[in-house]
């Protein structure tokens, strides 16, 4: 007892008490890394699909067929309340998220069973999972395959369906390349015509040649369209010659087309190493693809092109405009009390918080200047607003200018480690202010506007606040970098990981689906992040043991 | 030779001469470019500042007004209208004489458009015009022998020459039919009323001690959409002296004003006295319905204005109640006519005087004197934004208002404002709704109220966590360690905000939901548990190698570990023992606390954990700056390291500290997307831990997108920036101004 007292009086526990905030911290850190790598990550393994017979609350014995989503044990008693039958010696209950597809059939994506009306289990090898463009997955067993309405007569019925499904798959693919090449280029040059006719309208210009020239031109581009648009129903029957036949859990059947399949696999037929192989797949799927069924399903390669597009539209902007800053203020500017509290002033934006600089955007650079831009420029386009709404180079520049003093400081804080005898040595053989600068300064200050520019590129990444404001949409649609020329389309909205997860994770018409999206685009997210931090990081230690050398 | 030699080093020189001018050049010119492009780049971040400033500035402009003479019909002095308007685009006028006539006229040169003549009889003259308060194109007529006709005017838009000479063509209709209706026995009308609505039409007027009132009640035919209108005629015999009418939107009331300053309220259909209330000293003089016809606005013979409603009292029944009084003018009110769009109002009194007024924010926005012959002869445009008057002489005015933002004044920014169908005065965030009459709610103090409190918790969650580690990484931490620590802090700086936010609202929010219990005595577990577990820790030999001094945290992660696990485990039993089995449930049952699953405690865990890193930063950064002498000095004479961290160094470190808690404070007020996803985003003002609120950013990040651009709506939004903008630029400057001093401190010791 004495030694406790002892130990209380020397102050030990309260170092102790210290020490447990530390680990909270590294804990929380940790955890919280784990916990969206490992939903994340595993939302792309081919969870097996189970196969249980269920007693409902009549009475009767309903199969169901799907992937258990999560378990959660409740109080019995709460279960009574509710009207649930239960055995009475019963204190807890578990039950389990199912998820069992087939919304068209059933209605709903999820089912919760309650573990003890579970009559029969099994995973059986036959059960399919297709992929659908709509209405999310469906589950269920392979029963036939119809062409032009009639049935097929097959021996392997399953490697039967892989090939047409493949014919589709071809299919599909070249109906995509028509709509989005083709077909995307033509209506965009109609625009540009119609823009074209109306700003000759707009200067009550009436030359007849003009106007026939685009007249011509038109119906020229209404011809190929008209092309087009018959190859692309040529392949539409095409694709909809097949359909197949499935039988849900529960039995009933369904007709569904190929052309709605986009992938079908036998999770529980399917080895280790074909499930390593299709986790891959769906792994480039999620990074290659565009969303589908309102960003619940599919890819998010649009939001990730948008993010780095931005990212790297603002860099181009951030960077130079930073360094001119952090140049005039270290080595240009008188060092009173003046440049002082300019440097006090940036150090703080950097504490502003991200609205206000949306705000700011919306305001003046979306309402004031892209407005005037529109009066000036495309006033063809009006009343729909070219640059007078959120866009690319709106959320560039927004982010730009909220990015601009971490690149300041990052800067001035390298000017400042470049050692005095440098500069004095350089101007003493002669060198002009400015070919010192060049020659000598900026160069060995560069690992720091580096790391400027990485800290700068890795906040506006994680950004969304300001972006809701001047031009992320949920879904744009078409990128901002295609084929037509200008290929680098300034005005245009566009997608962002952030703006993803808020929009998926909120917005969505079924969160429980869109669920786990969310942790895999919050993964990619958190990765991107953390990697240009570490980089920042790892260059500003290296740049600080360089100069420590010097200085000595 | 030698001369070409000699040429060849003049050659030479030139050159070399032009060389060092180009580089003096090239400097000169490299020197100014930069203090061009540096000065522009901070030019361009003090832009932001005054962007704002620019766009929150016309909130707090005076109003103002231009007048214009339009020109003269002396043959309009012999005919004063009864009735005056003047359409939105400022460019159509129309005019009721006594005579029947309705006239409508061009405001640009005052040319007649057209006219029309309605009497019951040849020569019978009309005593008085109303338009509706409900759909103000709408008009009745009464003609001196009591019979009413009810019209309604169209304005359509002509683009047949192109739009720069478009023509606005005026036109009659005549939806409830052309007949003539009955209304009065004759006597004569001090003051007459026109109210329709959807399906029900009143139109009322009173003697000096009768009461008439037509009430229809409409039925369309779905098929030619054609509507009939079915009235009966109701009287009342008055024990007062009437002064003037008005009737509310429902139709349920008829609020009568006497010459003794009352209100006497009147049931429609029943006609059944009701309430009688004393609102003014003097004589009532005119009585108004305000847009929505939900307030009653009340002049009297002293210049008085009060507004009125029907509050729910305790018995759920609605009395009429006295809200508030307008700044009062000389004469006696003689005419009010409210705003067609906005809460607003102008009255004109005896004097000529001319008040402009808007009713949420209880103030007169212009007081100015006009020239014109009678209180009718007014005509106040749809947009508020015009003042037709008909002068002596019959000279016409536009009198153009400038009075963009009256709803704004300090009050109604920040002070508790009785609102319309409130039963009291309230602090209210709800800026718009699906209806065109709603009165937008512009109180900022339930979001400053939210951002507070988020910040609140917050900081309450993160301070112990961010201090007392970053003391103890500073100062007690063994240096190997360090250097995993401090990273694994900077990455957690890193994360994005929209990240947290999103594993706050799916994630731990439905966590904390189904494990209240067990969040609770994680507080109480593990703290207790980690004592007794160092205790045996420093007493044991061997876990005391396991972890030297300063390796503390590694050794107690699987104790934490054990210990978080074990108060969720707990958590069941607890609640059995205490919370009747569920501790949500006990709260909102037992205490009358209401739970969202969104909550306070929510948000304070989720931003704290982004707060904790700055802090943790800035104050580890702090301690550790403390130079090595004063704790030596300090161990060396026999202190403890806890006596030496606490007496000497945090008091040496304190400004820092305070400088990393500052500029915490400023990041979790101005937080955007924690909150955004963590809450319910409803503007409550409560203290609750376990209900939302809605902060100033989130509030932007909701509305910014939907609001019109330079409306007050959008001006309040970005006054809402601005004092993000400021508050958080003062809090880091002073942060910023602390650390500076501290650090010329370390560098004198």
């Amino acid at each position: 007892m004495k030694n406790f007292k002892k130990w209380v009086a020397t102050g030990a526990p309260w170092i102790w008490l210290n020490a447990a905030a530390v680990t909270a911290c590294l804990l929380l850190v940790v955890g919280l890394l784990s916990l969206i790598a490992w939903r994340g990550l595993g939302h792309f393994w081919p969870a097996s699909i189970q196969e249980w017979i269920v007693q409902t609350e009549t009475g009767e014995q309903v199969t169901l067929a799907g992937q258990l989503r999560e378990t959660e044990t409740i109080p019995a008693e709460r279960l009574r309340e509710a009207g649930v039958d239960l055995p009475p010696e019963l204190v807890e209950v578990d039950r389990t998220l199912l998820k069992v597809g087939n919304r068209d059939v059933t209605g709903q994506d999820f089912r919760w069973v309650l573990e003890p009306f579970v009559l029969e289990r099994s995973e059986p090898r036959s059960l399919f999972l297709l992929e659908r463009d709509e209405w999310g997955a469906f589950i269920g067993r392979l029963v036939g395959i119809k062409e032009d309405g009639t049935a097929v007569r097959a021996d392997d019925i399953n490697s039967e369906f892989e090939q047409r499904l493949a014919r589709a798959e071809s299919l599909r693919a070249e109906i995509h390349d028509l709509e989005r090449g083709e077909i995307g280029k033509i209506n965009y040059r109609l625009e540009r015509l119609r823009l074209a006719q109306r700003k000759l309208e707009l200067k009550g210009d009436n030359d007849p040649k003009a106007r026939a020239e685009i007249a011509r031109e038109r119906e020229g581009l209404e011809a190929e369209y008209r092309a087009l648009e018959e190859r692309l129903i040529d392949f539409d029957r095409q694709i909809g010659r097949d359909s197949v036949v499935m039988r849900t859990a529960n039995g009933e059947e369904r007709d569904l087309p190929l052309a709605t399949i986009l992938h079908a696999y036998q999770p529980n037929a399917m080895g280790l190493g074909s499930k390593m192989v299709h986790y891959l797949g769906k792994v480039w799927e999620f990074l290659s693809e565009e969303p589908r069924e309102a960003n619940t399903e599919g890819g998010i390669f649009p939001a990730i092109f948008g993010t780095i597009l931005m990212v790297l539209l603002m860099s181009v902007v951030v960077t130079p405009f930073g360094v001119i800053a952090a140049v005039y203020l270290k080595e240009y500017a008188t060092q009173g009390l003046l440049t002082r509290s300019i440097r006090v002033a940036v150090n703080n934006l950097a504490g502003v918080p991200s609205i206000v600089y949306g705000v700011f955007g919306l305001g003046f650079f979306v309402y004031t200047i892209g407005s005037s831009l529109d009066e000036l420029f495309f006033e063809s386009a009006l009343p729909a607003p070219t640059f007078g709404t959120g866009g690319l180079f709106w959320a560039s520049l927004t982010l730009a200018l909220m990015t601009l003093p971490v690149v300041i400081v990052s800067t001035e804080e390298g000017l400042a480690r470049i050692p005095r005898a440098i500069r004095e040595g350089s101007l003493a053989l002669g060198a002009t202010k400015w070919e010192t600068l060049w020659r000598t300064i900026l160069p060995m200050a560069s690992p720091a506007i580096m790391t400027g520019m990485i800290l700068a590129i890795a906040r506006a990444a994680g950004e969304v606040a300001p972006l809701m404001l001047v031009g992320v949409v949920k879904l744009a649609p078409s990128l901002p970098l295609d084929g037509n020329a200008p290929f680098l389309h300034l005005e245009r909205k566009f997608m962002h990981l952030g703006f993803h997860i808020y929009d998926v994770g909120f917005q969505s018409p079924n969160v429980e689906a869109a669920r786990p999206l969310v942790y895999a685009t919050a993964l990619l997210l958190v990765i991107v992040t953390i990697l240009l931090n570490i980089v920042a990081i790892t260059v500003r230690n290296r740049l600080r043991e360089k100069y420590r050398g010097l200085e000595t | 030779m030698r001369a070409h030699s000699n040429a060849d080093g003049i050659a030479d020189r030139r050159d070399m001469d032009d060389f060092h001018k180009r580089r003096q050049l090239k400097d000169a010119l490299a020197r100014w470019l930069i203090a061009v492009g540096g000065v522009a780049v901070i030019g361009a971040v003090v832009l932001i500042l005054f962007y704002l400033l620019w766009v929150v500035f016309p909130l707090f402009l005076p109003s103002s007004s231009e007048s214009e003479t339009l020109g003269q019909r002396s043959a309009w002095t012999d005919e004063p209208p009864l009735y005056l308007s003047v359409e939105e685009q400022l460019e159509v006028g129309t005019r009721v004489t006594a005579d029947g006539t309705i006239e409508f006229f061009q405001t640009e040169d005052l040319a007649p458009l057209a006219q029309e003549r309605f009497a019951p009889l040849a020569e019978t003259r009309l005593s008085a015009a109303a338009e509706s308060d409900t759909q103000p194109a709408q008009l009745a007529l009464l003609a001196e022998s009591g019979e009413i006709f009810l019209l309604e005017r169209r304005f359509s838009t002509n683009y047949d020459d192109g739009i720069e000479n478009r023509r606005i063509e005026p036109g009659l209709d005549f939806p409830y039919g052309t007949q003539w209706r009955p209304l009065t026995d004759g006597s004569p009308v001090v003051d007459f009323t026109f109210s329709s609505g959807d399906n029900s039409l009143v139109v009322a007027a009173v003697s000096r001690n009768q009461l008439f009132v037509s009430y229809g009640s409409m039925e369309q035919n779905f098929l030619t959409g054609e509507r009939t209108l079915d009235s009966r005629n109701l009287t009342a015999e008055l024990g007062f002296t009437a002064t003037s009418i008005a009737i509310s939107g429902n139709h349920r009331w008829a609020y009568l004003g006497d010459d003794q300053g009352r209100i006497h309220r009147y049931d429609l259909p029943s006609m059944n006295p009701s309430q009688t209330l004393k609102v003014s000293d003097a004589a009532i003089t005119e009585l108004r319905m305000l847009l929505g016809s939900i307030s009653v606005l009340a002049g009297d013979a002293d210049g008085g204005i009060n507004q009125l409603f029907p509050v729910r009292d305790d018995d759920n029944a609605y009395q009429l109640t006295p809200i508030r009084s307008f700044p009062a003018q000389k004469g006696a009110i003689e005419r009010i006519q409210t705003e067609y769009r906005r809460k607003g109002f102008i009255a004109i009194d005896s004097t000529g005087m001319l008040g402009v007024y808007h009713s949420t924010a209880g103030q007169r926005v212009m007081l100015e004197p006009v020239d014109a012959i009678s209180p009718e002869a007014f005509a106040l445009s749809p947009r508020a934004n015009g003042l037709l008057t008909i002068g002596a002489n019959g000279a016409a005015e536009l009198l153009r208002l400038d009075n963009k933002h009256p709803e704004i004044s300090f009050s109604s920014l920040w002070g508790k404002v009785w609102y319309e169908n409130y039963a009291e005065p309230a602090h209210i965030w709800q800026s718009s709704s699906a209806s065109n009459d709603f009165e937008p709610k512009f109180s900022l103090t339930p979001l400053a109220f939210g951002t507070l409190k988020a910040a609140l918790y917050a900081m309450l969650f993160a301070v112990p966590f961010a201090l007392a580690g970053a003391a103890f990484t500073a100062y007690f931490m063994a240096p190997g360690l360090r250097q995993v620590v401090k990273p694994t802090i900077e990455i957690m700086a890193a994360l994005p905000t929209v990240i947290l936010g999103f594993l706050a609202g799916l994630w731990f929010a439905p966590f904390l939901e189904e494990n209240l219990a067990g969040v609770f005595a994680i507080f109480l577990v593990v703290p207790v548990g980690l004592l007794i577990f160092s205790w045996f820790g420093s007493q044991n030999p061997f876990l005391r190698r396991l972890a030297p001094e300063g390796w503390e945290p590694a050794l107690l992660i699987p104790v934490m570990i054990v210990l978080v696990w074990a108060a969720l485990a707990l958590a069941g039993p607890i609640q059995d023992l205490f919370f009747a089995g569920n501790m949500r449930l006990w709260f909102s049952q037992e205490l009358g606390i209401s739970y969202d699953q969104r909550n306070a405690l929510v948000v304070g865990v989720a931003m704290g954990f982004a707060v904790i890193p700055t802090i943790f930063s800035i104050a580890e950064d702090a301690v550790f700056g403390v130079p090595k002498s004063l704790s030596d000095g300090s161990l060396a004479l026999g202190a403890t390291r806890w006596q030496t961290m606490i007496r000497v160094i945090l008091p040496t470190a304190s400004p820092g500290i305070f400088s990393g808690l500052m500029i915490g404070l400023g990041r979790a007020v101005g937080e955007t997307m924690i909150v955004l996803m963590a809450t319910g985003n409803t503007p409550i003002m409560d203290w609750n831990l376990f209900e939302g609120m809605r902060t100033l950013a989130a509030n932007i990040a909701v509305e910014m997108p939907e609001s019109e651009v330079n409306s007050s709506h959008y001006r309040i939004l970005f006054l809402a920036a601005l004092t993000l903008f400021v508050f958080t630029f003062v809090v880091n400057t002073g942060a910023e101004v602390i650390r500076q001093r501290l650090r010329e401190k370390y560098s004198s010791l």
